[in-house]
């Protein structure tokens, strides 16, 4: 069980290694002096000089690896290079909004997914099984983006319920943040539950066969009781699986539904960033998406030991 | 059938008296006869066998009385059993909850895949009698549980108890399975080929422990097989099944030293290691076991048989030969010393 653990931690460990020289090697590969394209095109090259040692841009790029990643493990990145502000309160007052969109989203999707994906798999000979899974597709093949625009343009501008747009920090006004959170949690919520509900449809059918449910059915359990107490535990080995990589999506995806409802989240600062050429802070934001989606992966892994003894406990 | 509403438990349970009746059950699918009129009748006590060959329809028998037949199959007929007031064909899903696992259980072929892989053993066998409330608490159900698989013959049971699944041999599990069969002391016990997945070296242990577990608890049990050794041993009576019929039933003496029907004497034939035809060569019942739907009418068997006539194509009735006892064939075997096949006011319909 340690030794398993360890393994798992090694291998996350290593992961974040390379893929920090990968993201690191990207940026320093893109053309175009970041000095110089900060200063503009005017700049004259004993100020380009100056920047470059002023950001240390002069040094090694092995030097100039180690300073960088010495800079986000400390949780001190240093200064951006166009607007030379710091750059770690940024990153953290963004990441954290983009995490509250995140994680009620998840929330949101697993919340509708396991009970009506159960209920599919449970009917799915049934009018009612069969109605929900038409729904559920129908949920798949919009894209999230697009359901905020036909959200805003229902709830917010032709029955003016919500606020189109915008966001307040909870500690300023907990009713406004929440009212501003609810279209966008929907809009990137709904149709990762609509994919979801199909992988905890097809899991829960695949353990409705399992002879195990008979055996518990034999004992004296209801149909249902059955699979509540001996299936769902059985099924969520794929489910979770399927909710690390839709977890990692949702931090992408993000960048695309803070955009439609003007969210100052990672995936803003990102854009903006890119536009301005401020390639530190782009490599900064890649790197910590890139995190958390080796952590998500890592918890996955965690989550499969947890919940299956088979992984866990050896043979006796 | 013992006063309404008192359930004859454990020891105090009566000799007299029959656990389980069935009469004329059908298992159809879309129109399909996959079973067909069944009857019979189980003893207190009393260990009766149900073979027959694979497409049988042994299997549907033993489901159809725990109601637990697959999805698009459906039961016909009735099967009432001791200390139970409704009939259990067409009882409701929780009606039959409360039938299950109490008054009926089950052992069934598979031990590989019959536990919950992520429970450990020990909590399932004592949810089975939480689930019936024969414990008053988790803790009794608990000690109850490592109680039953030292029954079973498991080592260390305290430590067994806490194991999984996976961590337990087939042998191993399948007397997890007998002892959370056996835990709410059930009147009938069906076991569906509980041996046949086993090791060859394991499979008479477990065998002794069954018949050891259900006279311990004075219980019924239906057991079915196409091993006829095994019968030979454990069970008092047998039935012969083809074609979803029961074809010949009776004690498993008389029925396997003077079989009457015709598919008996061909599966006993088939058994017999010391006999072999001019070649070398076991003797077998020639053709197979055709798929369901696919039998011939009348007599199921006479596409088969060496016996059969244009008599053979209308359905042979029952002849009674005995208590309980009795075939369904037009060209009996041994017909000169058995009561003529005529005879047949005394079927048991």
């Amino acid at each position: 069980m340690i030794l398993r653990l360890l393994q798992r931690l090694a291998i996350l460990l290593i992961s974040l290694a390379v893929s920090s020289v990968i993201v690191f090697a990207f940026m320093a590969v893109l053309p175009g002096d970041p000095a110089r394209v900060a200063l503009g095109v005017n700049a004259t090259d004993s100020s380009v000089a100056e920047m470059r040692r002023e950001f240390g841009l002069d040094r090694s790029p092995v030097a100039q690896y180690l300073s960088w990643v010495t800079g986000l493990v400390t949780l001190d990145p240093g200064n951006s290079y166009v607007s030379s502000t710091a750059i770690g309160p940024q990153l953290s007052d963004r990441l954290q909004v983009t995490l509250w969109l995140v994680v009620a989203a998840m929330a949101l999707a697993v919340v509708v997914a396991i009970p009506v994906g159960t209920v599919m798999a449970v009917r799915h000979r049934q009018v009612s099984g069969l109605a929900l899974s038409a729904v559920s597709q129908l949920g798949v093949a919009i894209p999230a983006f697009l359901a905020g625009i036909l959200l805003i343009t229902v709830f917010a501008v032709n029955l003016g319920w919500l606020p189109a747009n915008g966001w307040t920090p909870p500690a300023d006004d907990p009713v406004m943040f929440l009212k501003q959170l609810v279209l966008p949690v929907l809009s990137l919520g709904l149709v990762q539950a609509a994919v979801l509900t199909r992988y905890v449809r097809s899991a829960v059918l695949d353990v409705l066969r399992e002879d195990y449910l008979r055996t518990a059915r034999a004992k004296g359990l209801t149909p249902m009781r059955a699979l509540v107490r001996h299936g769902l535990r059985n099924a969520a080995v794929p489910v979770v699986t399927v909710l690390g990589l839709q977890l990692a999506t949702l931090l992408i995806g993000a960048v695309v539904v803070e955009r439609v409802f003007v969210i100052p989240g990672l995936g803003s600062l990102l854009l903006d960033s890119v536009s301005q050429r401020d390639l530190i802070m782009v490599q900064d934001v890649v790197m910590i998406l890139v995190v958390a989606v080796l952590v998500v992966n890592f918890v996955v892994d965690l989550l499969y030991l947890l919940i299956d003894p088979r992984l866990r406990v050896g043979a006796r | 059938m013992s006063a309404a509403g008192t359930r004859a438990r454990g020891r105090g349970r009566g000799d007299a008296g029959d656990v389980l009746v069935v009469q004329g059950l059908d298992v159809t699918v879309r129109e399909q006869m996959l079973v067909e009129d069944v009857t019979f009748t189980v003893r207190s006590g009393e260990r009766v066998g149900l073979i027959g060959e694979s497409g049988s329809g042994k299997s549907l028998t033993a489901l159809a009385l725990m109601g637990l037949l697959p999805e698009g199959l459906t039961a016909t007929g009735s099967v009432r059993v001791d200390g139970v007031r409704h009939d259990l064909v067409g009882a409701d899903e929780r009606a039959m909850s409360r039938v299950r696992g109490r008054d009926i259980a089950m052992v069934f072929q598979e031990p590989m895949t019959a536990l919950n892989p992520t429970m450990r053993v020990g909590d399932q066998v004592a949810e089975a009698m939480l689930i019936h409330r024969t414990r008053p608490n988790r803790k009794a159900a608990h000690s109850a549980a490592v109680e039953l698989l030292e029954q079973v013959g498991l080592p260390d049971p305290p430590d067994t108890a806490r194991a999984y699944p996976h961590q337990l041999s087939g042998g191993q599990r399948q007397r997890v399975v007998l002892a959370l069969a056996l835990a709410n002391d059930p009147a009938l016990l069906v076991c569906d080929e509980p041996t046949t997945a086993l090791d060859v070296t394991v499979q008479a242990f477990v065998l002794d422990l069954i018949v050891q577990g259900v006279l311990d608890r004075r219980a019924a049990m239906v057991f079915i097989t196409h091993d006829l050794a095994v019968v030979a041993t454990v069970c008092e009576r047998v039935m012969v099944m083809y074609g979803g019929r029961i074809v010949e039933a009776g004690p498993v003496q008389a029925v396997f030293t003077r079989p009457r029907h015709r598919y008996t004497q061909g599966l006993l034939g088939a058994s017999d290691l010391a006999v072999v035809d001019d070649r070398g060569r076991l003797a077998t019942i020639p053709g197979s076991v055709p798929a369901a739907g696919r039998f011939p009418a009348g007599c199921v068997f006479r596409n088969r048989c060496a016996h059969a006539t244009a008599l053979c194509e209308t359905r042979p009735p029952w002849t009674a030969t005995g208590n309980d006892a009795g075939f369904a064939c037009h060209h009996p075997a041994d017909a000169a010393d058995a009561a003529p096949t005529s005879a047949s006011e005394g079927r048991q319909r």
